[in-house]
């Protein structure tokens, strides 16, 4: 984090806050338990020490799976994820693309484990059609030619970062429960086997912050541990696996992929709107603030993948990213891709706490179901005994949360086109009205009218020239506008650079290192950005 | 497109189309050598028109105000260096022959001078550069004077504005202000900077824009505006708007690809031919062999095949935006010959952690290597060929980007070896 404060506008709040519940993690759990307590008429505060999805929620693949995916290691979850993934279809189908996925096998693979594998989906419910390797080259030309058998079953993707907005947004407009970024807690005030409050600080204006609340709940994902000991609980713990998964430029299959074997490295492709997302590698590591990819894990990602898509040896990639997946840590030695991908609510009564609980582990398909289980738990202890309504009631539509989607872009085009609405991020074509929308409208950007927050927000910076052409627009158009008035526009244009950089590093090769050439030639060969004066 | 080939026969050939390509043709036909050039010219459109010689030095952030000077502590501190295997006063010679030949085709620059100019860009920050064309002079000259001075911008034209010009400067220059205008004819929708330039060639359009400027500009002595003063005769369409204006008035180059960089590349294009070079510049060389008596350079347009029999070859094919290296994941290579490229052991120590890290990143360190007669070597040290000489930022040692060296080096190098090439020629 940059010494710069990230406001651009005059701080005027107090600086303590009271709520009925205060979660902290601003990933797709806590956004869910934000909405369901809403739904049950319970008011709530969210903070994330950084935005929405920060975590793993915005670090995987986006996949929504069928559950066919752990039919053969852990049946339980793999009938949890079916059940999720109706439910989600039916009620937040904005958030969804129904691509249906295809389980391939190919030459070298385990033919035992590809013929048990129909039988084990029935088995816990799920819809598998075999195909023969022929029906499935036609559905997905680049499949293998040594492909030996397949069957399509009912995984779809979704997009996290919309679905916590919208989450947000409806909590919003339920009951006036309140999201704020960049808050981070530093310590609890407790007293009496209870937190009274916590004692936070704001990073985007620079000051602490106390928040007081009846009820705390700890939905810091792969943070979680780290956030239970504030409250000096022990009985939280977590191992963490780093994944690493890689963007293509282009679409390249229409249907999620996935290897027809035991769970391994990059033996998943996933469409992403006009992207592929390639993985996954798993790592052990000890360090949660400083993950990135390796050279070596882009290429055994590649190399695995190829087999199932050879295209994807020859493919551009714009993009590769890591993210640590909290893993609950099982008695026993079973392997990190085993039986840890199960989600856990402590209630921490045996801390002596009795206003306090942690959720974590799981995964993005099952955020909803983690999300009830925390709120009965939370409004259980509140003495309100209003059922959960999240797997009844539909995600209401917001337009301004909407823009992390491909398809808004294009809708917007075809119906709202104004000549002098002017397309800042040509690659996505993300207009001016649109950061106008998500200024006004999308949770947690009210205050923050920033690049970084456009980009967290939108599709901006996202296509091949990965926000090093757009940025510059967008930045001119914030001073335009007046959101930026000194020099932080450009520390801020900076940061925006440094962070994208982040993941390209590790795959620029071909054309994206002409691609970079060009844009550092114009970033700090022309604008100067690698020597801005005062802030270094 | 078949058939057999078209045969052209040149005393050398200049492989490469960006600054470096250039300067070598000019440099070459003011020596009387028949001179051939290919390679496609996309990249100098990238370029700011800007010359830049040595901005910043050593991983510094400092600004650097005497190239020069910076020039002797660069011969101590990486005696590698491309531009430390030319000397100081080729370096200026190579500058002043440039700039008078851009000069005479109506393209007026400043000299090369003692020290570097201080100019503008976009986004209201400073950039140390050696030469600027005439279009851009009065900026740094308002900016030293703190003149009052109004950067005009328009409605429509994205990535450039005024108020974030003003917004950066405002601490230096307190009398700088902005305003925003509609250009002539273009009130709704989007515009275009080449558009606009083109536009301004017309003097209708030139009396129109005045009359707006002037309604704009108060007590204002000095408009600024984005590069959009003409696409062939900008010293014209200057001299015109100021006359109209009755106020100093100069560019700021805008995103690439900008104006000042479409002009280079048009003059070029139309110039060079009209002074005798055989230039073919929308194709890529696919081969390039050596005999005994010359070399040959395959390549073919719509037409068909086309052989180039040169006696002696320049190679100026640039980096990966160029071409003339490419960034495999197993490493970089050079695209014609496979010449040996010095470069990172290996592919994770291409980039920095992070991006705008001042020392720069090794993969721009990589490149080819030279003798001090700029011939490419092999990888036992040996000259590949007695008539093969290279020049511009495809030479390793050199990090063009964090020094704010482009320019100087493509110009320095591509002096060094054209007069190299000639003493061949002539021998």
């Amino acid at each position: 984090m940059s010494a710069i404060s990230l406001c651009n506008a005059t701080p005027t709040e107090a600086t303590t806050l009271e709520t009925e519940v205060l979660i902290i993690g601003g990933g797709v759990t806590g956004t869910g338990i934000m909405r369901d307590l809403a739904l049950r008429g319970i008011h709530s505060l969210l903070i994330d020490k950084r935005d929405l999805c920060a975590g793993a929620s915005g670090g995987n693949h986006g996949l929504l799976h069928s559950g066919a995916r752990y039919v053969s290691t852990d049946p339980a979850a793999a009938i949890e994820c079916r059940q999720e993934n109706a439910l989600l279809k039916r009620l937040a189908p904005q958030c969804i693309e129904t691509a249906g996925g295809l389980f391939v096998a190919v030459e070298g693979d385990d033919p035992a484990f590809a013929e048990q594998f129909p039988a084990l989906c029935r088995n816990a419910g799920i819809d598998c059609d075999e195909l023969s390797p022929a029906e499935a080259r036609k559905l997905e030309p680049v499949l293998s030619e040594k492909l030996f058998k397949a069957c399509r079953v009912p995984d779809a993707t979704i997009d996290p970062f919309h679905l916590a907005m919208l989450n947000v947004a409806h909590a919003r407009l339920t009951n006036g429960s309140v999201y704020r970024p960049h808050t981070e807690v530093l310590r609890f005030e407790m007293a009496d086997g209870e937190i009274r409050a916590a004692i936070c600080h704001d990073h985007l204006h620079n000051r602490p912050l106390t928040i007081r609340a009846r009820q705390f709940v700890n939905a810091g994902g792969a943070w979680a541990m780290n956030i239970a000991r504030l409250a000096a609980c022990a009985d939280v713990h977590l191992l963490y696996a780093k994944g690493t998964i890689l963007v293509s430029n282009d679409r390249l299959a229409h249907h999620v992929v996935n290897r027809l074997r035991s769970p391994g490295d990059g033996d998943i492709l996933v469409p992403g709107g006009t992207v592929s997302l390639l993985g996954t590698t798993s790592t052990r590591v000890d360090d949660l603030e400083h993950v990135g990819p390796t050279a070596e894990e882009i290429d055994r990602n590649i190399r695995e993948g190829a087999a199932m898509i050879p295209a994807l040896a020859g493919a551009r990639y714009i993009r590769a990213f890591s993210r640590v997946r909290p893993l609950l840590q099982a008695a026993g030695n079973a392997g990190d891709r085993a039986a840890s991908r199960g989600f856990a609510l402590l209630d921490h009564a045996s801390q002596g706490l009795g206003n306090f609980c942690t959720i974590t582990g799981g995964k993005l398909t099952t955020f909803r179901l983690m999300a009830e289980k925390t709120s009965d738990l939370v409004a259980g202890r509140l003495g309100n005994d209003q059922a959960c309504m999240t797997a009844t009631i539909p995600l209401p539509d917001d337009e301004a949360c909407s823009w992390t989607e491909p398809a808004t872009a294009l809708k917007h085009w075809h119906r709202d086109r104004d000549a002098d609405d002017m397309i800042l991020c040509e690659c996505e074509m993300v207009p001016q009205s649109a950061i106008e929308q998500i200024f006004a409208g999308s949770p947690g950007a009210e205050q923050e009218r920033t690049i970084e927050a456009v980009a967290l927000r939108s599709r901006a910076g996202k296509g091949p020239c990965q926000g090093s052409f757009c940025g510059i627009r967008i930045g001119s158009w914030l001073y335009d506008q007046g959101y930026y008035r000194d020099a932080t526009g450009l520390a801020h244009l900076r940061d925006f650079f440094d962070e994208r950089f982040k993941g390209q590093r590790c795959v620029i090769w071909g054309q994206q290192a002409a691609q970079m050439e060009l844009a550092e030639a114009l970033h700090c060969g022309l604008l100067g950005l690698d020597t801005l004066e005062g802030d270094r | 497109m078949s058939g057999s080939p078209r045969h052209f026969t040149t005393q050398l050939a200049v492989i490469g189309s960006g600054i470096a390509g250039f300067a070598a043709s000019i440099f070459a036909i003011n020596r009387k050598i028949v001179t051939a050039q290919v390679g496609n010219t996309g990249a100098v459109a990238y370029t700011t028109g800007y010359l830049d010689l040595i901005g910043k030095l050593g991983g510094t952030t400092d600004p650097v105000t005497d190239p020069w000077q910076a020039l002797t502590r660069l011969r101590e501190t990486e005696p590698k260096h491309p531009l430390c295997r030319v000397a100081a006063d080729d370096i200026q010679r190579a500058f002043t022959e440039f700039t008078d030949f851009l000069g005479t085709c109506g393209l007026a620059y400043s000299s090369p001078g003692a020290c570097n100019i201080t100019a503008l860009t976009p986004v209201g920050t400073l950039k140390q550069t050696l030469c600027v064309p005439a279009t851009m002079a009065a900026g740094p000259r308002a900016l030293a004077a703190n003149a009052p001075c109004v950067i005009v911008d328009f409605k429509g034209l994205k990535g450039f504005s005024g108020a974030e010009v003003v917004a950066n400067l405002r601490d230096r220059w307190p009398q700088l202000t902005t305003q925003r205008i509609v250009f002539p004819g273009m009130d709704r929708g989007e515009v275009y900077p080449e558009v606009m330039a083109r536009a301004l060639e017309v003097p209708a359009t030139r009396e129109k824009l005045a009359v707006a400027l002037n309604d704009v500009a108060g007590s204002a002595e000095v408009i600024g505006l984005p590069a959009i003063l003409g696409m062939h005769r900008p010293d014209h369409v200057l001299a015109e708007l100021e006359r109209l204006t009755g106020r100093e008035i100069f560019e700021i180059p805008t995103m690439p690809p900008s104006v000042p960089g479409i002009r280079l590349r048009e003059l070029f294009q139309q110039v060079l031919p009209q002074r005798g070079v055989t230039l073919i510049p929308q194709q890529r060389v696919t081969a390039l062999s050596f005999a005994d008596d010359g070399a040959t350079l395959a390549l073919s347009d719509s037409y068909g095949p086309i052989r180039v029999h040169a006696q002696a070859v320049i190679l100026a094919t640039g980096r990966f935006l160029s071409g003339g290296l490419e960034a495999h994941p197993a490493g970089i290579r050079e695209h014609l010959l496979d010449l040996p490229v010095t470069q990172p052991a290996d592919r994770s120590d291409w980039y920095r952690e992070r991006y705008t890290d001042p020392r720069g990143h090794p993969i721009h360190r990589a490149g080819i290597e030279v003798d001090d007669s700029f011939r490419p070597l092999t990888r036992e040290g040996r000259r590949h060929h007695e008539r093969l000489f290279a020049a511009g930022v495809i030479l390793a040692h050199q990090d063009w980007i964090r020094g704010r060296s482009g320019a100087g080096i493509a110009i320095a190098t591509a002096f060094r070896a054209v007069t190299e090439a000639e003493h061949f020629l002539l021998s």
